[in-house]
């Protein structure tokens, strides 16, 4: 028997989207979206967007420069809308980039940071850590934007094209594809319903969620340690930090979300 | 226990603050700390001084979700509209230590406050209205959990 | 110094809702980490809020509380313009101040 009654004027907003007869029992489908709705209003996401902001303006590193001449695809400084277009390539360095690979060449070319020393830093620690602080600022800037990755470069089209190869691949010893649990509609994990990553709606709504704070460890993830956790999670070999294969993933479902909106920096479990 | 200034010096914004009650004078309520440390919903009602069992009661409530996909953060309000209550309470029954948080009413704030638990399992949660007159008032709801929130 | 907090608190009518999120770990005690030993607890105690320097909020708070906390509750007779401090102190001593305007 249920004694809940909302008082509080912000579940009452939160919830009022939510039309449940009184008297039905609720299905655990919407139990659980019940709970997300909850947590949506105040999402800790928000300290790590303050700290990137900072960061952004912070002049460091050895070269004692700030972040604000990094150009993240829209022309340097500019982060609005910037997050709904990546990854793309540019052409300085001449490769196809994510948000955290191109805040790795900004780090470096502007700041004097080590790339590749950040890249082999564990998820969490030391600049590693700075980077969850900057990637949930700048998604932030997008958010709620239609996902909009370009294609019209040979080089983008190419990733999409290997992305797309990397997503089917079955491999290490369960045999398990990316596309075991993310291609096809209706698959879940537990509780976790698993987004269809090949086409709109699942590929919009899964990879414009991330990066994204997950309660189940109160840690910001990116999109590079969301990858790295699904190779984990395959038995697969830890990739590259902000490598070519997790590029072409993230082109290859970003390309398949073309028009979902943004959601993140989101909330995950 | 530091001293105030010790404290202010510590404190990001403290221009403002300095002058004033930004702190509660010494005679106001101190931590209770034998309310979390007690283990049962029973033994914190008598660490705050509440005589008698508890009355569930229609004007307290304890608002969330059936459902936790995660037990390290679980949404609750415990709210009332009952005069006469000093303190209310958020509780969850099962976890290593019953209280979650005590929240002072005043006449300043609605008696309806909201924060994240972390919920050990499925348990009963509670709302429960501490009154002036020693007595306590409360709601319960379960909450499932399909993973705990306390370990790692 | 530990990371600001996030204080949101928009008037409507006679009523302000306040909404904020802390940065704080609020270890519990009962994990271990990999070696074995036990990860101390380290968790906000007291939570207090003011409205122009006058205290209206206070709360004690456990390591039950979630790990970068939200709290949310409604001032009475507070109109945009007006000044909220929220304090919070834990249980190594450690404490934050933060400030927001009404709006």
């Amino acid at each position: 028997m249920r004694t809940t009654t909302s008082l509080s004027l912000g579940l009452l907003l939160l919830a009022g989207s939510i039309a449940l007869p009184a008297a039905a029992q609720k299905t655990t489908a919407e139990g659980i979206a019940e709970y997300r709705a909850l947590l949506q209003d105040g999402n800790p996401a928000e300290l790590f967007e303050a700290k990137g902001e900072d960061l952004w303006k912070q002049k460091r590193g050895p070269k004692a420069a700030s972040m604000e001449k990094c150009d993240l695809g829209k022309g340097p400084g500019v982060v609005k809308g910037a997050f709904a277009e990546l990854p793309r390539y540019f052409p300085d360095t001449g490769r196809v980039q994510d948000m955290e690979s191109r805040l790795l060449t900004c780090m470096e070319t502007l700041q004097g940071f080590d790339a590749a020393a950040i890249a082999k830093t564990p998820f969490g620690q030391g600049e590693q850590k700075n980077l969850e602080g900057l990637v949930a600022w700048i998604s932030a800037e997008s958010k709620g934007l239609p996902l909009n990755l370009p294609q019209s470069h040979a080089s983008e089209r190419r990733a999409y094209e290997v992305g797309k190869r990397l997503f089917f691949l079955r491999a290490g010893p369960h045999d398990f594809a990316c596309a075991t649990c993310h291609g096809a509609d209706g698959k879940r994990i537990r509780l976790q319903d698993l987004p269809n990553l090949t086409k709109n709606p699942g590929a919009g709504d899964g990879f414009g969620a991330w990066p994204a704070y997950r309660v189940s460890s109160g840690e910001l993830w990116g999109m590079q340690r969301r990858l790295n956790d699904c190779f984990r999670q395959q038995r697969f070999p830890y990739p590259g930090y902000a490598s070519d294969v997790t590029v072409a993933l993230a082109v290859y479902m970003g390309v398949n979300g073309k028009g979902g909106k943004t959601t993140a920096p989101a909330i995950k479990r | 226990m530091k001293n105030r200034r010790q404290m202010l010096t510590q404190s990001a914004a403290l221009a403002g603050l300095a002058a004033t009650a930004g702190w509660l004078p010494a005679t106001a309520l101190a931590y209770s700390k034998d309310a979390f440390d007690a283990k049962s919903v029973a033994d914190a009602l008598k660490a705050v001084g509440v005589t008698g069992a508890p009355t569930e009661s229609k004007d307290v409530t304890i608002t969330g979700p059936d459902i936790a996909e995660n037990g390290a953060v679980v949404p609750l309000s415990v709210a009332t509209a009952l005069p006469g209550v000093k303190q209310l309470m958020l509780l969850v029954e099962k976890n290593p230590n019953a209280v979650v948080a005590i929240f002072n009413t005043s006449e300043f704030v609605e008696s309806n406050f909201t924060t994240r638990a972390k919920l050990g399992q499925s348990s009963d949660v509670y709302a429960i209205a501490v009154m002036n007159d020693g007595k306590a008032l409360f709601a319960k709801k379960e909450v499932k959990v399909t993973l705990g929130g306390c370990g790692g | 110094m530990a990371d600001p907090m996030r204080i949101r608190a928009q008037a409507a009518g006679d009523k302000t809702t306040v909404r904020i999120l802390m940065a704080h770990e609020m270890e519990t005690g009962q994990r271990k980490d990999a070696a074995g030993k036990t990860i101390p607890a380290w968790f906000i105690q007291e939570v207090t809020a003011s409205l122009n320097g006058k205290t209206v909020l206070t709360a004690d708070w456990g390591p039950a509380v979630s790990k970068n906390p939200f709290m949310q509750f409604t001032l009475k007779g507070a109109k945009a313009g007006d000044k909220i401090a929220v304090t919070w102190k834990d249980n190594r001593g450690d404490t934050r101040t933060d400030e927001a305007t009404v709006s």
